[in-house]
């Protein structure tokens, strides 16, 4: 087996004396989908981005592909890296956020462009032509000039997959993808979602979806109060919890 | 037939509705106000064109001068290049306020409380003198020898202390027009940035300032037109923009008020033409919201009396990107 795609080591998060992450410690292969599922306030979008560094973290070690993030060990010191290299370093994450936050000013494909422009010093016309490539995959090649005031949520989120796609992550951070969308419309997001995990993207998504967990989750891991609480492939997490904290949540959310 | 089991389809209505045609309700109450602001309106006309002293041959004599129009670019001149020095000072001062570093925050909101709590004649007059507390200025290392020296009667020529008064004293306005714009804009935004590898002044460039725009755009519509009639102050510190240069005419001919009328037209002209450039670039940096522009006031009048003609109701036009 090859180093992990992400390794993290008892990982501690304060918020002021708010102790929100007690110690997570978790390893994501390349090419794996791994689901967390927890209850609201278990920590599981601070997790997600203390991968890419939005967050400091108080004390542990995460690696995303090897390499130390947010800092540098040189020595037995640790050193905190400067924005641009810790930029450098997300540029390689996919995010991909429950509201979308797509850039309210900028069409469909200059949401896409920007940082392939920007941060990667891509030309424009290829920016554009992956652009289109791109938003072909998520099923709105016919809307790239549309603005996101003018999108339903659903398509929102599928330029927010492709506009996080463009920086050709190897690691994609989902956090509730879906949980903003009317029912009718999270097959959809599911549905390229279920297409980046074949194509074999690695990916960490959050998500209360268990039916996507289940069928294309390879890890599930359940988290509550800042730890893991269980973790194992769907089939025994799902079908055989062993702890009761996760036969509580689960008889609640399935 | 199976057609005849199922419930039949809701259709749309094969024809289309009629016209509501109603005789309106009579609004006695308008008609009378109307009729009223129309008689008082033609009183007002009639003794502003039949009293002689509005001079009004004098004024049509002076409104072209070239001393007047010469007095009227240096007004343009110092407003626009006063407001660019205000809002360059009013990002930096926003950007300073909302750092991390407590010394840079404390710096910006000193120069806020300076510049804004003494009144814009006072800076002006004090930029004006400045030579009498600093004789020599001179640019060289802090506490160090000094590179380059200036006499300061040289540099803080009248038209440098307009500036300096007028632009330092908007950038306090300014950056509090801009630290609400910036403060309106989602923090999703600058995470989203983040989150893609932008660096921290791209971001801001690129992301967060164009979407405060349309935040910091009315009020700066407004400055700007302030600052046009602020500029009037400077005519204390003889410089002979618009309103210091009819004061120049009519200190030699005593026609004091046909030549405050001619600067008043040409100060109405001007912030006519700044509100409708105003519209133009709110709409622009309006595009992406699902709000449409509220039309001008000339636009809410105009259409106002169109219903009145029972004509159709001009609706602006679109945004681009719809
Ligand atoms: N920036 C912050 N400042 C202070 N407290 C925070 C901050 N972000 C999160 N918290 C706290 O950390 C705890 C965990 O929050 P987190 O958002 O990670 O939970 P979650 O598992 O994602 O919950 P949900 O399912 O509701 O999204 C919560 O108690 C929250 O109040
Ligand atoms: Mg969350």
């Amino acid at each position: 087996m090859s180093e992990p795609m992400v390794k993290a080591e008892a990982v501690h998060k304060r918020f002021g004396r708010n102790e929100v992450l007690k110690g997570i410690t978790l390893e994501v292969a390349a090419g794996e989908v791994m689901c967390l599922l927890g209850p609201s306030g278990s920590g599981k979008s601070t997790f997600l981005r203390c991968i890419n560094h939005l967050e400091k973290i108080n004390s542990g070690r995460i690696w995303v592909d090897g390499d130390l993030v947010g800092y540098s060990q040189r020595g037995d010191k640790l050193h905190e890296m400067r924005e641009s290299d810790v930029a450098g370093e997300r540029e390689q994450i996919g995010m991909v956020f429950q509201r979308f936050n797509l850039f309210g000013h900028m069409t469909a494909e200059q949401n896409i462009i920007e940082a392939p422009i920007r941060v990667a010093g891509t030309k424009r016309d290829v920016a554009k032509a992956e652009a289109k490539v791109l938003m072909d995959r998520v099923g709105l090649g016919d809307r790239l000039d549309a603005y996101p005031a003018q999108l339903s949520g659903g398509q929102q989120q599928r330029v927010a997959i492709a506009r996080a796609l463009a920086m050709k992550p190897k690691l994609m951070l989902f956090d509730e993808p879906t949980s903003a969308l009317d029912p009718e419309l999270v097959g959809e997001v599911l549905d390229v979602m279920r297409a980046l995990a074949a194509d074999g993207m690695t990916m960490v998504v959050v998500t209360h979806e268990t039916g996507f967990a289940k069928e294309v989750g390879d890890t599930v891991v359940f988290m509550d109060d800042g730890v893991v609480v269980e973790s194992g492939d769907p089939a025994s997490v799902f079908d055989n919890p062993q702890h009761k904290r996760t036969q509580a949540f689960l008889s609640k959310v399935l | 037939m199976a057609d005849a089991e199922q419930p039949p389809e809701p259709a749309a209505a094969a024809v289309a509705p009629e016209e509501i045609k109603a005789v309106p309700v009579r609004r006695p109450g308008r008609l009378i106000a109307g009729v009223l602001i129309i008689i008082v309106a033609a009183a007002l006309v009639r003794s502003v064109a039949t009293n002689p002293r509005f001079g009004w041959g004098t004024v049509g004599e002076y409104l072209f001068s070239p001393v007047v129009l010469d007095g009227l670019l240096k007004t343009i001149e110092l407003t626009i290049i006063a407001m660019v020095v205000g809002i360059l000072i009013g990002v930096i001062l926003a950007v300073m306020r909302l750092s991390p570093n407590p010394i840079v925050v404390a710096a910006s909101g000193f120069y806020i409380w300076l510049f804004r709590g003494t009144p814009v004649l006072v800076q002006l007059l004090f930029w004006n003198f400045i030579a009498a507390l600093y004789p020599v200025v001179a640019l060289g290392i802090p506490f160090g020898p000094a590179l380059v020296e200036f006499n300061a009667n040289n540099l803080i020529t009248p038209f440098v202390a307009a500036l300096l008064g007028l632009g330092l004293n908007e950038g306090a306005y300014m950056s509090e027009i801009v630290r609400a714009g910036l403060l309106s804009v989602d923090e999703g935004q600058e995470e989203a940035a983040k989150a893609l590898g932008m660096r921290r002044m791209q971001t801001m460039r690129r992301i967060i300032l164009p979407q405060a725009m349309r935040v910091i755009i009315p009020p700066t519509g407004n400055e700007t037109i302030g600052m046009l009639k602020t500029t009037s102050l400077v005519s204390v510190l003889a410089y002979t923009e618009l309103l210091y240069a009819v004061q120049l005419i009519y200190a030699a001919n005593y026609k004091q008020i046909p030549l405050l009328i001619v600067a008043s037209i040409w100060y109405l002209v001007l912030t006519t033409i700044l509100s409708i450039g105003q519209y133009f670039i709110e709409r622009h940096y309006g595009r992406g919201t699902a709000r449409a522009i509220p039309p001008t006031l000339l636009m809410r009048i105009w259409q106002s009396f169109s219903t009145w003609r029972h004509t159709e109701v001009p609706v602006p036009e679109q945004r681009h990107g719809l």
